[in-house]
């Protein structure tokens, strides 16, 4: 098999002020695969993904990305391979209209010109909001700023997409043209999610992160129906929610 | 959302003014202030002529008088204090509708007056028939160093998202009985405004990080709107 296209090996982490976050992380994600990130909040699941693009520097261990390690020399392509979309659409886009904001990772990377114009038209058609594109950010809904931060990333063409919860404040329907729109890409996902039913629903495969070591590493449906996992790692289902009747989904 | 930026100040048009290279109506701008402020206030034909110049300016924009002296509200702290001058002021008293005032305070008072509303009147003017990103093009022309015309950039970016945070957070206030007109309460807006400052500030950092995960090595790339 050839190298992952994410591998995380005995990652630690303590933060300056001493708190520890990770004790350790072994996490591999193969091209093409849909993984979602689960766990409590405070279990440093936004501390693995800053290591993921070398904003962060692990304490002991390693990151490699297609097996090029993540380290100072090589961190302008470590970013363009992995793209992250933050929670928050508004400390994505930042720039005036939707193109430049678009435009501003391959742009960082030196694409130009007519070049430049189709990688943005480009990630935008994936999202569908291609009829956006000279419109100013803030004037968009959240759905639309949300599906708008995924093209900033897309256009720098990644080997892996890294979410920090997607789905989160979506209105129902957003929510599922944001799962359609995910299911579509051809390109590997990471996805950092407390939304059980959209990691069931878009994941076949689930890592639980509980106090910065990896507890369980399973396809998802195996998780969210293992109920001692869950109430250690104090995981719920939402009310009414039973993968059981809904079944494993097929990949 | 509020409206967003571009949109409470500019008025949105296609005259010879409105599309005038943004880098001359910024040299405009700053040219005919330091003009005005330097005429003495005695010179009341210059002011006249200043006046007209200007709304000949304002005519040929298109852009509605209307819409220009309304927003001219934004000038009332400096009204008022111009308006106390002359009781407060030494000097030779004069009688005016009956009241005495101060003859130079009432000079003063008027310079103030006409300084000031040109100036607002003018840089409305620049507003109301100027993209904010065109502004900032221009200043780029002008050769403002980068990192200055990036903050402005921001700046302008962020006003309304920082706006709606303090909207947010005096509703979620006054839903549990905070009055913000009485100044009983007013140490509280204050506590409100360094949460505020911090929330900014975090928000700032946050910002930083997505950017740098795209990329960013400290210069905005140019990106050319076909």
């Amino acid at each position: 098999m050839s190298a992952p296209v994410l591998d995380v090996h005995g990652l630690a982490y303590a933060y300056p002020d001493g708190h520890q976050a990770l004790f350790g992380v072994d996490l591999h994600v193969h091209a093409g695969e849909r993984v979602a990130l689960l766990g409590p909040n405070g279990a440093g699941k936004t501390t693995l993904v800053l290591h993921l693009n070398g904003i962060l520097t692990p304490g002991a261990g390693s990151v490699s990305v297609s097996g090029l390690p993540v380290a100072k020399q090589h961190l302008a392509e470590i970013r363009r391979r992995v793209g992250i979309v933050f929670q928050d659409p508004d400390d994505q886009l930042f720039l005036g209209t939707v193109r430049q904001d678009v435009a501003f990772g391959p742009a960082n990377a030196g694409v130009r010109g007519a070049e430049l114009d189709r990688r943005v038209m480009e990630a935008l058609d994936q999202v569908g909001m291609a009829d956006f594109v000279d419109r100013p950010p803030h004037h968009l809904s959240f759905g639309q700023r949300r599906r708008v931060a995924v093209a900033t990333v897309l256009a720098t063409r990644p080997e892996i997409l890294v979410l920090d919860e997607p789905s989160s404040n979506l209105d129902p329907a957003s929510r599922r043209e944001l799962a359609d729109i995910l299911r579509g890409l051809d390109v590997t996902v990471l996805m950092v999610t407390h939304d059980l039913p959209y990691a069931l629903e878009l994941c076949p495969r689930s890592v639980l992160l509980s106090d910065g070591v990896v507890v369980a590493d399973a396809p998802t449906y195996d998780v969210l129906t293992d109920d001692a996992l869950m109430r250690a790692h104090r995981l719920e289902l939402p009310f009414g929610f039973d993968p059981r009747i809904i079944g494993n989904l097929p990949a | 959302m509020g409206a967003g930026h571009g949109h409470r100040l500019h008025y949105h048009g296609h005259s010879r003014v409105h599309r005038a290279p943004a880098h001359l109506k910024l040299l405009a701008l700053v040219g005919f202030m330091l003009v005005v402020v330097a005429t003495p206030r005695e010179w009341y034909a210059a002011f006249a002529l200043y006046a007209a110049l200007l709304l000949g300016v304002a005519v040929m924009s298109g852009v509605p008088l209307g819409y220009l002296l309304k927003r001219l509200v934004i000038e009332t702290p400096f009204v008022l204090f111009a308006l106390l001058v002359p009781f407060v002021a030494t000097g030779p008293q004069v009688e005016v509708l009956g009241v005495s005032v101060s003859e130079p305070g009432l000079l003063a008072a008027w310079g103030l007056l006409v300084k000031g509303t040109l100036g607002v009147l003018a840089s409305l003017t620049l507003a109301a028939t100027t993209e904010p990103d065109q502004i900032l093009r221009g200043l780029e022309r002008l050769r403002m160093p980068e990192l200055i015309v990036q903050i402005m950039g921001f700046m302008i970016r962020y006003l309304d998202v920082v706006t709606a945070e303090l909207g947010r957070m005096t509703t979620a206030m006054r839903s549990r009985g905070y009055d913000p007109r009485s100044p009983r309460h007013w140490p509280v807006l204050a506590r409100a405004l360094g949460a505020l400052f911090i929330r900014s500030y975090e928000r700032g950092e946050r910002v930083h990080l997505a950017m740098l995960s795209r990329g960013y090595t400290g210069t905005l790339p140019r990106v050319e709107e076909p």
